[in-house]
């Protein structure tokens, strides 16, 4: 990843343009020409860099609910707990933390009821108290993880 | 407020924006839609909200941000909105969310840091919650271990988690 690239992450991470032509669009103030934005994206995509191009939907809006739960998971059944909780598939990220509570994942469902659904059917599975962390405010953040 | 053709192009969009010149129309060539219907009906629902943004999805990991902090913070609900509001100012913060605590984990405000390394992230914390006065509150900070399941966001299931953390 080279200066450019770099450039052509940031960029594209303040939006992108809904247009007929929205390579072009950002090449331009890039310096770059639509056919060199387009092979460099291309690359980016292709390596990993970048995971893919695209809207990012509103979930309540759309009907749909979100919430973040975390469980405290014994050492000694940290890995069977793990398989457990992830083969949800409400479940869409779970990460290890350094804390008591050691499980973090945020779940993800089509209905706001299927939520606690969820919660009790993880509850049952592992047996592990789960709490659950809905987001009450969201307070804006921009998008700048400086390449 | 949505139809179907709206679903339609949702769904057909959530697997990426083709990379080549007029990506919106190749978007509708799929779905018998014209260039300008995909580019009108977009635009309406980024007005709408429904999308929230248009943009790409990095991987922190990849681009060399290898620590991630989740800080929690105990702070007073008359302060919570004014202290949220500040804490997402500053650059190096991710994510911010108000979240409801329980007795045994008494924590309200949320921001995530998604730094190059675990000390510069603790310097950041040390700057938010100087410049913030948060030092006073109770607070705990954190860090991955591993990330054992990411997926992106699944027009399926309605999801929006692309932004790797936190919905």
């Amino acid at each position: 990843m080279d200066n450019i690239d770099r450039q052509i992450i940031n960029s594209l991470q303040a939006g992108f343009p809904i247009c007929d032509k929205p390579y072009q669009a950002i090449a331009e103030p890039l310096g770059l020409s639509e056919h060199q934005l387009i092979s460099r994206l291309q690359a980016l995509l292709d390596n990993g860099t970048l995971t893919r191009f695209g809207p990012l939907y509103h979930a309540e809006l759309m009907g749909g609910a979100l919430t973040l739960a975390a469980v405290t998971a014994p050492e000694d059944r940290f890995a069977e707990i793990t398989d457990l909780i992830n083969a949800f598939p409400e479940v869409a990220h779970n990460y290890a933390r350094q804390h008591t509570l050691n499980m973090w994942f945020v779940i993800a469902t089509e209905t706001p009821e299927q939520i606690q659904q969820t919660l009790t059917a993880i509850e049952q599975k592992t047996g592990l108290r789960v709490y659950n962390m809905p987001k009450i405010n969201e307070y804006f953040v921009g998008l700048k993880l400086e390449a | 407020m949505l139809d179907a053709r709206d679903r339609q192009l949702l769904e057909r969009m959530q697997i990426g924006l083709p990379v080549c010149p007029r990506p919106y129309a190749e978007i509708g060539h799929f779905l018998a839609m014209s260039e300008a219907e995909v580019l009108e009906r977009l635009t309406h629902l980024k007005q709408q909200g429904l999308i929230k943004r248009m943009g790409v999805i990095v991987k922190h990991h990849q681009l060399g941000y290898r620590a991630n902090a989740m800080i929690v913070w105990n702070v007073p609900d008359t302060l919570i909105k004014q202290l949220g509001a500040r804490i997402s100012q500053f650059t190096f913060v991710t994510l911010c969310y108000q979240r409801p605590p329980h007795s045994q984990w008494p924590y309200n405000l949320y921001c995530m840091i998604h730094g190059k390394n675990k000390a510069t992230v603790l310097a950041q914390l040390d700057q938010l919650n100087t410049d913030c006065n948060l030092g006073e509150f109770n607070q705990e900070v954190l860090f991955s271990r591993r990330c054992f399941k990411q997926r992106g966001a699944l027009y399926s299931s309605n999801t929006d988690v692309s932004r790797e953390d936190h919905g």
